[in-house]
């Protein structure tokens, strides 16, 4: 795990480097704001798990325990005008753009009242209202979209970016290089988020990468990289404000490599051999984002623990309600296997 | 010794050019790499090098002279040393077997030049540019005012889409298909149809832009893209690095963003790299957001075999993706279909695959003026018949259309119907013509196995089949990797005998 925020590579000549981010000093305000979000995404999951394992959610689902830090930090630097891309772990995605649990979780059980009808499930979400482009199944396909996200940022010059986030998994497909080299080419406002969970499902990143450390795989394409404790939400934030003002500045991508950590398997069917009980308990123990927050906010006095536990029965609430809404709520009708195959009439 | 200067052939398909300027006069020296002249063919304006010094002795062939046939000879210059007199003697002996041909600037290594005869044999037709190879593409600066017009375009064909040999002074059938809407036309290319229809909808809709290899300054290695940078600007033609999987991704995310991207590929054998995003990102996007999240984009290219490019250059994808829902997918054969489809496909909200063909390329037809879309889903009857159906797309429409000129000399009145749109398909059309005819034929220059012919047959069977006097029967190309000899390729393409064949089986004659 990294300790803290590092810089990228000794500075090149004649190639500027991002400024070596600070942690973010959030006000009391935020770190509440921080921890319930957090919060939300680990109840939700664990209960999502539970539904999972009840029959209720079928397929795949990968759920995003022990991610939080990263996409509430991301998520929170960001402005109404910015696109958002990932991958198949995208619950906590939505649930950070701002999307009401209830529909994340009838998508799950399959419901028309889901946000994709039923239509996608898990991995399948979609929220061009929220600027939130998916929940795509195929690793790494989200790269090349997300920097086509940004490509229309620029075209219509309407001041957006787009944060396309993907696994160190996906790191190793050609595709993402392609992006990287069209995106530093054509000066495109893209922020691309490696989320480093350490393991793409089974594989460790030392047993599939010869260059580990992420956060130089834009180097070759001149796409500056910085490391982060992705487990350290005011890490991330401190970053993404970096990273931010680095794209908004014309100045073109910027790769971040997020140090993180997912204490479930891949997904459901995970049997986990391929790492210690003792190396996820260890995780656990001393870095959950979740835990880490909460020590700043006593630190800071922000709130006690009676308040802190206000919070998260207000966050078990809002997540048995999501379930309850996604287990009652009605199938789609039979007549939705028909409907949105494609928008236009024609013949 | 005297040099003949024969104008070489400059792209794989190249059978005939113009001769558009001397750049030398007779009496002038010229040095070895000296320009002498420049030559327009189908698709880009090349300059002809000396290879040899010498002086010019004579220019057998006047600056401007069209449908110049390759191999013709077009100067002789007599060498070092030499009198003229040598020069004219040997100038009438007979070609000596390439020795001192006229070097190509800027070309890769020439191909080696077919005699006429082969040229005839080898199948597929004339004008139509090189395959899709970056390296193996010429420069292609704008076209120096040649009026392609129809007439000279047709009347200087020797051969039709087909290959087939129209009778002298007559325009074949195969290039004489009539617009499905009324009102005034012109004579215009394929090529220069399409081009037409992106500038038209680029002009009406700001959000609509093209990208690909090659699109913007080379001004399209097909030449389908030219002009269109000096028009609209780099921000909205442009050029992408060699990465289709990459860019196909981009402009599919564009469209999730908001705009309407055409994405060229050179040919649709490298959108195999790119297929994941046409089929997964851009078709199912819409099913899978329950209607939320649009793709309203075209990936357009040639598609099909060309001419002697082999194996990895030559396949028609159009049965792979007209299986999949949520892709609409168009694959015209004449101008002014190519034209009003393309320009309903980027109006269209859903994701388009445009597969055009390098062969009709340089081909003119008659092309509403004006800004005239088609409806996409309905095909056309491109010749009216009573006695057999015969139904084809693509170039395969063009062979459909000189077997039903066969057909008639020997008194069977054949139906020709183009399909345009593959998905979704004009079932009514087809079945309302078997209903008319009894027998059915399906052309189709693709692999028979999984095809589109099959699926027509399928049609016939399910919804048709009380109409039916015969068997349907389906004329594919040959169910091999694309060799690249040129008997092979021949043997291995679809031909109107084989067209004249199915339907006398089918007429039981």
């Amino acid at each position: 795990m990294a300790k803290s925020t590092v810089a990228a590579e000794p500075n090149l000549p004649l190639r500027e480097r991002p400024k070596v981010p600070e942690r973010f000093v959030a006000t009391n305000a935020e770190l509440l704001a921080f921890y319930r979000e957090m919060l939300l995404i680990r109840r939700f999951e664990e209960r999502a798990g539970q539904m999972y394992g009840m029959g209720l959610i079928g397929g795949f689902c990968h759920l995003y325990i022990g991610q939080e830090a990263v996409v509430t930090g991301v998520q929170s630097a960001l402005a109404k005008t910015d696109s958002v891309i990932t991958g198949y772990r995208d619950h906590g995605h939505m649930l950070s753009a701002g999307i009401d649990p209830r529909v994340v979780m009838a998508e799950l059980t399959g419901r028309h009242a889901g946000i994709s009808k039923g239509k996608g499930g898990s991995m399948h979400m979609f929220s061009v209202e929220h600027g939130f482009y998916g929940g795509h199944g195929i690793v790494a396909a989200q790269v090349p979209l997300g920097t086509g996200l940004a490509f229309a940022h620029k075209y219509k010059n309407d001041g957006g970016l787009a944060v396309t986030y993907f696994g160190d998994g996906a790191s190793n497909q050609g595709q993402v290089y392609e992006s990287f080299n069209m995106a530093e080419l054509w000066k495109l406002p893209v922020i691309y988020v490696i989320e480093n969970n350490q393991y793409a499902m089974g594989t460790s990143v030392n047993r599939s990468s010869s260059e580990d450390q992420l956060y130089r795989r834009g180097e070759s394409f001149r796409v500056p990289g910085l490391q982060v404790d992705g487990m350290d939400v005011c890490e991330v934030r401190g970053a993404t404000d970096v990273a931010v003002d680095w794209v908004r500045s014309g100045k073109g991508p910027i790769l971040l490599e997020m140090k993180t950590y997912r204490y479930r398997g891949h997904s459901m069917s995970d049997p986990a051999k391929y790492r210690s009980r003792e190396e996820v308990a260890a995780m656990r123990e001393k870095s959950d984002p979740i835990e880490h927050c909460k020590r700043d906010i006593i630190a800071a006095g922000a709130a006690d623990e009676p308040k802190l536990k206000d919070i998260e029965k207000e966050v078990r609430a809002i997540v048995a309600d999501a379930a309850d809404f996604a287990e009652s709520a009605p199938e789609p009708d039979a007549k939705e296997l028909w409907t949105d195959v494609l928008v236009g009439t024609y013949g | 010794m005297p040099t003949e200067i024969k104008l070489p052939a400059m792209s794989p398909t190249m059978e005939e050019g113009t001769l558009a300027k001397w750049l030398v006069k007779e009496g002038d020296t010229v040095k070895p790499g000296d320009v002498l002249a420049e030559i327009e063919t189908d698709k880009a304006t090349m300059e002809l090098e000396a290879d040899e010094g010498g002086v010019v002795e004579k220019l057998h062939v006047a600056a401007g002279t069209d449908a110049v046939k390759v191999g013709t000879l077009i100067a002789t210059i007599a060498g070092e040393g030499e009198t003229v007199s040598d020069a004219a003697a040997s100038a009438s002996l007979p070609p000596a077997g390439g020795a001192g041909g006229g070097g190509v600037a800027q070309t890769p290594p020439l191909p080696k030049q077919p005699s006429g005869e082969q040229q005839q044999a080898a199948s597929p037709p004339p004008s139509a540019p090189p395959s899709g190879d970056p390296t193996s593409a010429p420069p292609a600066p704008p076209a120096s005012g040649r009026g392609a017009d129809g007439d000279a375009d047709t009347a200087s064909t020797t051969a039709t889409a087909t290959g087939a040999t129209p009778k002298p002074g007559q325009v074949p059938a195969s290039l004489q298909v009539a617009p499905t809407t009324p009102g005034p036309t012109h004579r215009q290319t394929v090529r220069e149809a399409l081009r037409d229809a992106m500038a038209e909808e680029m002009r009406a809709d700001p959000t609509v832009f093209v990208m690909g290899e090659e699109v913007a300054e080379y001004q399209g290695a097909y030449k389908v893209t030219q002009g269109l940078l000096e028009e609209f600007g780099p921000t909205r033609v442009v050029d992408t690095p060699i990465t289709e999987y990459g860019f196909a991704g981009l402009g599919t995310g564009a469209a999730m963003g908001g705009l309407k991207p055409i994405v060229e590929f050179m040919t649709f054998n490298f959108a195999m790299q790119a297929i994941d995003h046409i089929v997964n990102s851009a078709a199912k996007t819409n099913y899978m957001s329950g209607g939320q999240m649009r793709c309203p984009m075209v990936f357009r290219g040639p598609n099909g075999s060309a001419s002697r490019v082999a194996a990895q250059h030559s396949q028609n994808y159009a049965p792979w993706y007209a299986s999949v829902p949520g892709l609409i997918v168009i694959a015209p054969y004449d101008a002014a279909s190519a034209k009003g489809l393309l320009k309903s496909a980027i109006r269209s909200p859903d994701p388009v695959v445009f597969l055009e063909n390098e062969l009709l390329y340089g081909h003119s037809f008659d092309v509403p003026d004006g800004d005239v879309a088609l409806p996409i889903g309905q095909a056309a009857v491109v010749r009216a018949g009573k006695d057999v159906t015969i139904v084809s797309y693509s170039i395969g429409v063009g062979i459909a259309l000189d077997a039903a000129t066969k057909l008639a000399e020997e008194g069977i009145d054949a139906e020709v119907i183009d399909l345009r749109t593959l998905r979704p398909l004009d079932r009514a059309t087809v079945l309302a013509s078997l209903k008319k005819t009894n027998r059915m034929v399906v052309v189709e220059e693709a692999w028979p196995v999984c095809s589109i012919a099959a699926e027509i047959v399928t049609i016939a069977m399910e919804d048709g089949f009380d109409d039916l006097d015969a068997p349907v029967l389906r004329v594919n190309s040959a169910d091999v990797p694309l060799p690249y000899a040129a008997n092979l390729e021949k043997l291995a393409f679809v031909k109107i005998e084989d067209v004249v064949g199915a339907v006398k089986k089918v007429c039981y004659r």
